[in-house]
C-alpha cells in the first residue's frame, strides 16, 4: 500500500433542502492519499469546511463496506462512479488521475426527491416492496426447512436477482428514470423458488402497479441500469419481470 | 436499589422455555390490537419482532436511523447462521450447539438462556426458507451447511458470503408485509434520544426527526430495544458509521442496568489501517483462515517482501503455538496473537501492524480455481481495497472490534430491569458470554425476535393492561427538554470558526486510541487506571471544543455524530470500570495479570463466575456493580485449550 497522493478538484451539488434551489460548489483538495475511498474523502473535506465553520456536505454512507447500500452519488455523470460493480464507498482514489476534475451530484428521479445536497429520499423504493415483494408467511407456520427443496442452479439463480442492494443507481442511470431492475430482481428472486409459486400472479401485477404509482419510468432497453449495477444484477430480471407481468395479466386475477 | 432477577424457570434445562411459555400469560387475539408497541431499531432483532408481533395482531411503530430499514447493520454479516438441524448427519444436536456456544463464550453466560437459543435455532431456519431466503443447496435440493470457525460439525447455513443481506431481507420482507396491512407503522430517519418513564415503566421515546430535525414523542406500551452493539465507541470497527450506543446509554441513565460493558469481541481477519483519514474496518470473512495460513517473519524488522522470505525464516506462529487447532484456534486467541507479534516488532506492511494470511500452498495444493471458487468473492473485496491479489502475494490482516457481547442487562424474558423495557440481539448481553463464536450473533438476533420477545412480551403486557396513552404526560415534557437542552450545548461553537475547535470526528478518534490502547485486546491495572483518569478530560475537552456547524432544525449530520460521540465518551467509563473490576482472563476479555505459566487466559471461577451489572447513580457519582451469579448444572466450566 504505497502512499500515493493527488490533488482532486471537487464540484460538488448543494442544495440546502428539498424546495430550495441548488448549485454546484468548487472545492479543490491536495494531497489526497490514494488508498482513500470516495467518502474518506469528502470526510476530508468535511473536516476542513467543519473548522472554517462552514456547512459540511450532506451525504448518505453507512457500511462502508459496499452492502448496505445507503451512499451513492453521481460522479462525472456514472452512478456510483467509474469502477464497474462497485458502490462509491468501495470506489478507491486510486481511480482518478492527478488534477482531475469530478462532477458529484445526487442520484436524480423524479421519485427521489433531493433532502439535502447528496442526500436523496428513496422511500418510494420501500412502499414497492410493500406492495408484494414478500412471501406471505406468518412466524411459526413454516415447514421443515429441507420440505421445501429447492434445485441449486435455481437457488443460484435466486441469489444471484437476491444480491440487489437496493441503492437506487439503476434508477438514477436510467433516462426514463424505471425501477425494473430493482422491481425485476425482487419478482425474480421470489419467482425462481418454489416458495414464492402461490402469490406469483398477485405479486407481479402489485408491483408493477406501485411503480407506476410512485412516478418511476418504464424500460426501453437502454441498459445503462445493468452497467451501474454495483451487484451485476442482469437485465434478464428485466425480461423476467416482463414475463411474469404477461403472465399474470393474462391468467391472474385482476387485483381489487 | 437495583434488584437483578434473571427469572429462569424451575425444573430440568430442556423444559424450561416449555414452561415458560406455558406458564406465561395470554393475550386474546381480540385484545391484542389494543396494545401498542414501539421497536427502536430494525436489524434482524428489531425486524424480525416488529414483523411477528403485527402478525399476531399488536401495533407496531418501527423506527430506523437510516433512510430504509433494509440497511441496518446485520445486512454487512458474511458467514452464516447456525442452527442443530443436524442435516450433515454428523452428531449435532441442540445440546452439543448449546454446549459450543457456552464454551465458546467461556462460561459466562446463562445456561438457560443459551439452551433456549439452540432450540430454537431450527425454527430460524425453517422460517427463513419460507421467507424465499436463497441459502446454498446441495445438487438434490436440500441445504447445504459448512463447518464455520473451527466447530467440529456442519451446522452454518449461508447464502454465499452474504448471509446477513439475505436474513434481513427476509425479516425485512416481513415487516413490509405488515405495514402495508397497517400493522406496522414505519419511522425512517429517525434516531432515539431518550426513553421515557411513567410510573417507573417504560412508556415511550423521544426521538429526533433526522430530516426535520424536529423532536418528536411517542408512547406505547412497551418499549423494545434492539439498536446494535457499541463497537463504534473505538472509532474504527467493523460497524457500519451509524451504530452507536445512545439509545442503550440512555435507558442505563433512566434505570437500565447494563451487563459486561467490557466484553467486546475483536475479529482477528480485518484488512489492516493504512491511514490516518480512514473511517472503518473492513471484516475478512474468517472462513479464509480454514486454507490460508498465518505468518510473519521469523526475526524483526525484516522488511523483505514476502515471497522473498524462505521457509525457514517464516514463523507460522499458530501452527507452532496451537498444533491441534493451528489456523483454526478461536477469534480471541488468534486476535491476541497477532498483537503479540506485532508488539514484538515482526508485524509486517508499511505500519508494522499487520500480519500475513497466506494462501500460495492452497493454491499448489487444489489449484487456483478450486481456491477462487471458495473465497473468489473475498479475493476481489480484498483487491478492491488494497490493489493487490491474494491469489499472488499473502493477505495482510489484523484484528479489529468486531462485536459487542456485553449490553443491556435482560431476565431470561429479555426485560431489562426497568418494567416494560425489552432489549433484543446484540443490544442486550445475553447470550454470548464473554466470547461470541461465528455464526451466532445471526441466530441471536432472530431467535430473540421472531420466536422469544413475541411469547414474553405478551405476558408482560396481559400483567400491565392496556391503558390508554398519552405523549401528554409531564415525563414526556421533561424528557424532550432535556434532549433539546443537550443538542444546544453540542451547538455552542457553530459559526463562530473560534481557534482551538477540534471536529467530533477527531475527539472521536482520540477516545477511540485511547480505549484500544488500553482497553483493548490485552488490558491490565496500570492501563485501565490510565484510561479512566484520561476519559473524564477528554469529555470536558469534548463538550468545551467540539465543532458542530449548522442547526437542529434540518438535516445535520455533524449534529448526529455528535451526540452519539457525546454518549460514548460516558460509557468508555463504564466500559473501564468493568474491564478493571473483572481481575480475570475470560473469552475476549485478557488481563495481563491473570495468565497461565504458558502465556494463556487464565479465568478465576471462583471470584468471577457471574454477570457485571452497572448501576447508574447520577450525575458525577461512581456506578453501581451488581453481580448476577452464574450457576452450571448441566455443563462443568473447563480451561480452553488449543495446544
Amino acid at each position: 500500500m504505497a502512499a500515493k497522493t493527488i490533488t482532486l478538484n471537487l464540484k460538488i451539488w448543494r442544495q440546502a433542502g428539498a424546495g430550495a434551489s441548488g448549485r454546484f460548489e468548487a472545492y479543490r483538495l491536495e494531497r489526497l492519499d490514494t488508498d482513500m475511498s470516495f467518502p474518506e474523502m469528502l470526510d476530508v473535506l468535511n473536516e476542513r469546511l467543519t473548522l472554517e465553520g462552514r456547512e459540511p456536505v450532506a451525504f448518505d454512507h453507512d457500511c462502508r463496506e459496499g452492502i448496505c447500500g445507503m451512499c451513492g452519488a453521481v460522479v462525472d455523470g456514472i452512478a456510483h462512479g467509474p469502477a464497474k460493480e462497485t458502490t462509491l464507498c468501495q470506489l478507491h482514489l486510486r481511480h482518478f488521475q492527478d488534477g482531475q476534475t469530478l462532477t458529484i451530484e445526487p442520484f436524480r428521479a423524479k421519485a427521489f426527491p433531493v433532502v439535502k445536497d447528496l442526500v436523496v429520499d428513496r422511500s418510494a423504493l420501500d412502499r414497492v416492496i410493500q406492495a408484494g415483494g414478500f412471501i406471505s408467511v406468518n412466524t411459526g407456520s413454516a415447514p421443515d426447512a429441507n420440505g421445501i427443496p429447492v434445485p441449486q442452479h435455481k437457488a443460484e439463480q435466486a441469489m444471484d436477482a437476491a444480491a440487489c442492494i437496493g441503492c437506487g443507481a439503476c434508477i438514477a442511470s436510467c433516462p426514463n428514470a424505471a425501477a425494473m431492475l430493482f422491481v425485476g430482481a425482487k419478482i425474480s428472486q421470489l419467482a425462481l423458488l418454489p416458495q414464492g409459486e402461490l402469490e406469483r400472479e398477485q405479486r407481479a401485477l402489485a408491483m408493477v402497479q406501485a411503480m407506476d404509482r410512485e412516478g418511476f419510468g418504464n424500460c426501453t432497453n437502454q441498459r445503462e441500469c445493468e452497467a451501474v449495477c454495483p451487484k451485476g444484477i442482469s437485465i434478464r430480471n428485466i425480461a423476467r419481470l416482463n414475463r411474469e407481468f404477461l403472465r399474470a395479466a393474462f391468467i391472474g386475477e385482476p387485483l381489487k | 436499589m437495583m434488584k437483578l432477577d434473571a427469572k429462569i424457570p424451575d425444573g430440568p434445562l430442556a423444559g424450561k422455555w416449555d414452561r415458560c411459555r406455558f406458564e406465561s400469560r395470554l393475550v386474546s387475539p381480540a385484545n391484542k390490537r389494543k396494545f401498542q408497541v414501539l421497536v427502536v431499531g430494525t436489524g434482524l432483532a428489531g425486524a424480525s419482532a416488529a414483523a411477528t408481533l403485527a402478525e399476531l395482531g399488536y401495533q407496531v411503530k418501527a423506527f430506523c436511523i437510516q433512510d430504509s430499514p433494509r440497511r441496518a447493520h446485520s445486512i454487512a454479516a458474511q458467514g452464516g447462521i447456525n442452527a442443530a438441524k443436524n442435516y450433515q448427519n454428523d452428531g449435532d444436536s441442540v445440546f452439543r450447539l448449546f454446549y459450543d456456544t457456552i464454551k465458546g463464550g467461556d462460561f459466562r453466560a446463562r445456561e438457560a438462556n443459551v439452551y433456549r437459543l439452540a432450540q430454537v435455532s431450527n425454527n430460524i431456519i425453517d422460517q427463513c426458507v419460507a421467507q424465499g431466503v436463497p441459502f446454498a443447496r446441495e445438487y438434490g435440493g436440500t441445504l447445504a451447511n459448512r463447518s464455520f470457525g473451527g466447530a467440529q460439525v456442519s451446522r452454518t447455513f449461508y447464502a454465499r458470503g452474504q448471509t446477513g443481506q439475505q436474513l434481513l431481507l427476509g425479516a425485512y420482507s416481513a415487516m413490509m408485509r405488515q405495514v402495508a396491512a397497517g400493522r406496522v407503522t414505519l419511522y425512517p430517519r429517525r434516531e432515539m434520544m431518550d426513553l421515557v418513564l411513567i410510573d417507573g415503566k417504560a412508556k415511550g421515546i423521544v426521538c429526533r426527526n433526522l430530516v426535520s430535525g424536529h423532536i418528536e414523542r411517542y408512547s406505547g406500551h412497551a418499549v423494545v430495544l434492539a439498536t446494535g452493539g457499541y463497537g463504534n465507541v473505538y472509532f474504527l470497527s467493523t460497524n457500519a458509521m451509524a451504530s452507536n450506543v445512545t439509545a442503550a446509554w440512555r435507558a442505563y441513565k433512566r434505570g437500565a442496568g447494563f451487563a459486561n460493558p467490557a466484553f467486546v469481541q475483536i475479529h482477528p481477519t480485518c484488512i489492516p489501517v493504512h491511514g490516518d483519514y480512514q473511517s472503518k474496518l473492513t471484516l475478512m470473512s474468517e472462513s479464509l483462515r480454514n486454507d490460508g495460513r498465518v505468518w510473519v517473519p521469523g526475526k524483526t524488522g525484516d522488511t523483505r517482501k514476502p515471497q522473498d522470505i524462505p521457509e525457514a525464516e517464516r514463523d507460522y506462529y499458530l501452527e507452532r503455538k496451537y498444533p491441534s487447532f493451528g489456523n483454526l484456534v478461536p477469534r480471541d486467541v488468534a486476535s491476541r496473537n497477532a498483537k503479540e507479534v506485532c508488539d514484538q516488532g515482526r508485524g509486517v506492511g508499511d505500519t508494522g501492524l499487520a500480519v500475513y494470511l497466506d494462501f500460495r500452498d492452497a493454491i499448489q495444493r487444489d489449484g487456483i480455481e478450486v481456491i477462487l471458487k471458495k473465497y473468489g468473492n473475498l479475493f476481489q473485496m480484498y483487491e478492491r481495497i488494497t490493489a493487490q491479489d491474494p491469489g499472488s502475494q499473502p493477505m495482510m490482516i489484523y484484528p479489529a472490534v468486531h462485536y459487542a457481547m456485553g449490553g443491556l442487562w435482560v431476565d431470561y424474558n429479555l426485560m431489562g430491569t426497568i418494567p416494560g423495557l425489552f432489549v433484543l440481539g446484540e443490544a442486550n448481553f445475553s447470550d454470548h458470554g464473554a466470547n461470541r463464536l461465528g455464526a451466532s450473533a445471526l441466530m441471536q438476533g432472530l431467535a430473540d425476535g421472531y420466536f422469544i420477545l413475541p411469547y414474553t412480551i405478551g405476558h408482560y403486557l396481559a400483567e400491565a393492561g392496556a391503558a390508554a396513552l398519552s405523549t401528554d404526560d409531564a415525563a414526556f415534557a421533561g424528557v424532550e427538554e432535556e434532549a433539546g437542552r443537550r443538542i444546544a450545548a453540542l451547538l455552542k461553537n457553530r459559526g463562530t470558526g473560534k481557534k482551538g475547535l477540534e471536529t467530533v470526528d477527531a475527539l472521536h478518534r482520540r477516545l477511540g486510541l485511547l480505549l484500544w490502547d488500553h482497553c483493548g485486546m490485552a488490558r491490565n491495572r496500570e492501563g485501565l487506571e490510565k484510561a479512566l483518569a484520561l476519559i473524564p478530560e477528554l469529555r470536558q475537552e469534548f463538550w468545551d471544543r467540539v465543532a458542530v456547524p449548522g442547526s437542529g432544525q434540518e438535516l445535520n449530520q455533524s449534529l448526529e455524530r455528535a451526540g452519539r460521540v457525546a454518549d460514548f465518551m460516558e460509557f468508555a467509563e463504564i466500559m473501564v470500570q468493568d474491564a478493571l473490576a473483572r481481575e480475570e482472563s475470560c473469552g475476549c476479555h485478557l488481563r495481563d495479570e491473570s495468565q497461565t505459566a504458558e502465556h494463556e487466559a487464565l479465568r478465576d471461577d471462583a471470584n468471577f463466575s457471574h454477570v457485571a451489572v452497572w448501576e447508574y447513580a447520577g450525575e458525577g457519582r461512581p456506578a453501581v456493580l451488581h453481580r448476577e451469579p452464574l450457576a452450571f448444572e448441566n455443563v462443568t466450566p473447563s480451561q480452553r485449550s488449543y495446544k
